[in-house]
């Protein structure tokens, strides 16, 4: 991590520090005030105003609660079948086309559904963002189980293992610093997956805030939320790219030095 | 008495003939050299006295009973130990494996892990991962493994094929002394015509397409055997010299 910090070249940070200075300057010497523009000032102030009265908290728990719940409900469904798709060619076989005609529609396509069966509310999100993160966690927990050194495997045999211990100690360690990565990437989609479901229809969330920001003319609010949005997304990913080195320092090793 | 036997064995995979009529008794005790050109069978062979193959026709018995699977006192050595051994798993986690496997007591477990690494010349590594021990090392770790089983027979498959030639005669001789101190049966593969001699008792030639045995000789060179002089015995390069026409005739 130190070395990282290191090689963080400050110089990148001109770019982004000029813009939002030269905004300031321009906002402040045209008085340039719409429905669509507000000031680096203004932007602050209202997030300031936001994180006081609590609002922003109360957001951010709920958007980031739906997508956890969501992820952690997509990723055991996906682990759950995904494993032993990567076992069985057979069960392969048998639920590709199933599998194949259910992924392609988008996540969001099932609002209206969800409406339907859960009304507004946490658990519609919830499942939305769940059916977003299970296709990734099952196509690559499929794959990761799937591509396991077959020599491992007969190692496990060798010495006697039972099919359960051969998954349980070979087969799943063997995978997971894959399936982490599908996590990952899962993690990611879910956050999508929840802000959209709140713009789009959910009232509630960051989402919902930063629409309701938007229609009632206030840029700046919405503004905020949407460098805060940026913020919470880097520290989720930064979270998780943390514990991946943390879990899997020997064995991401490995990868590499192949 | 035979240990392990081959009764008129043959081995069809896909429709392709692989072995056909292996016939072998492999006494108890004894170390079995098998050479023969890449291709003909030798893997399989080992495979189907192991318990990961089934014959097609004709039958293998361990101690006068068939062969329906794996058995714990059976153990394999392979030749591409990175692949063999956990990555995730240190040395000593490696060797906890095996016994975990046959269900070793719990408290019992890091003083016969200590053993065994101190037999194989590892106790300084025993908090290593594999990728961080040589090519040399991580085949006798793989040993150890298949040690920890207690093994009365030791299958190896080309073990030190991959291996550079001062760490292959090194570990020949450590197999060897494995072998005399614990009294296993060895069942050992390789296209290495000089270290199936100096290893075995007898050597047994194999012929590809389909596999089979062309030539068996017993080898009465002394042991303990020594890299220098047994290497220069007249027997031996004789012996070397019959193998080599005998192999160089079968790949033609």
């Amino acid at each position: 991590m130190s070395a990282e910090a290191k090689r963080l070249d400050w110089r990148g940070l001109v770019i982004p520090v000029g813009f939002v200075v030269g905004a300031e300057f321009a906002a402040r010497a045209t008085g340039w005030e719409s429905s669509m523009l507000a000031s680096p000032s203004g932007i602050v102030a209202a997030f300031w105003t936001v994180l006081i009265d609590g609002t922003l908290l109360h957001a951010t728990a709920a958007t980031l609660a739906t997508s956890l719940a969501g992820l952690a409900i997509g990723s055991i469904f996906g682990l759950l079948i995904g494993i032993p798709l990567g076992l069985s060619r057979t069960a392969d076989r048998l639920m590709e086309f199933s599998i194949e005609a259910f992924r392609p529609i988008p996540a969001v396509a099932l609002i209206p559904i969800a409406l339907l069966v859960f009304g507004f509310g946490f658990r519609m999100e919830i499942s939305i963002v769940a059916f977003a993160a299970f296709w990734p966690i099952l196509i690559l927990t499929r794959a990761a189980v799937a591509g396991v050194e077959p020599r491992l495997i007969q190692v496990a045999r060798a010495l006697g293992f039972g099919a359960t211990a051969r998954v349980w100690k070979i087969v799943l360690p063997a995978a997971l610093p894959r399936i982490f990565v599908a996590f990952r990437l899962a993690a990611g989609i879910a956050l999508i997956v929840a802000v959209t479901v709140e713009i789009a229809a959910n009232p509630l969330g960051l989402g919902y805030n930063m629409i309701l920001a938007q229609q009632t003319l206030r840029p700046e609010l919405m503004l905020a939320l949407l460098v805060w949005l940026g913020v919470v997304g880097w520290a989720f990913n930064h979270i998780l790219l943390w514990s991946q080195k943390r879990l899997f320092g020997p064995a991401a090793m490995i990868r590499i030095e192949r | 008495m035979a240990l392990i036997a081959f009764e008129k064995v043959d081995l069809t995979l896909g429709g392709r003939p692989i072995l056909a009529g292996i016939d072998v008794s492999i006494r108890k005790g004894e170390f079995l050299s098998v050479v023969g050109p890449s291709g003909c069978g030798k893997t399989s062979l080992l495979n189907l006295a192991a318990g990961l193959l089934t014959p097609s026709a004709g039958r293998i018995t361990y101690a006068g009973k068939p062969v329906t699977g794996p058995r714990q006192d059976i153990a394999i050595v392979f030749q591409d130990y990175g692949k063999a051994l956990l990555p995730w798993r240190t040395a000593s986690g490696n060797i906890a494996l095996a016994l975990e496997a046959m269900n070793y007591p719990k408290e019992k477990r890091a003083a016969r892990i200590a053993e065994l690494l101190a037999l194989i010349g590892l106790s300084r590594h025993a908090d290593k991962f594999p990728n961080q021990l040589s090519g040399g090392m991580q085949q006798r770790l793989q040993i150890a493994r298949c040690l920890a089983q207690d093994p009365s027979v030791l299958l190896m498959d080309e073990p030190f094929g991959a291996l550079d030639a001062m760490t292959r005669q090194a570990l020949q001789d450590e197999v060897l002394s494995i072998a005399a101190r614990t009294g296993a049966t060895v069942l050992f593969i390789t296209h290495d015509l000089e270290e199936a001699i100096y290893l075995g008792d007898r050597v047994i030639a194999m012929r590809p397409n389909p596999g089979r045995f062309e030539i068996s000789f017993d080898i009465d060179l002394p042991r303990p055997r020594d890299q220098l002089t047994t290497r220069e015995r007249p027997e031996f390069l004789k012996m070397r010299r019959e193998l080599f026409d005998v192999i160089k005739e079968v790949e033609h």
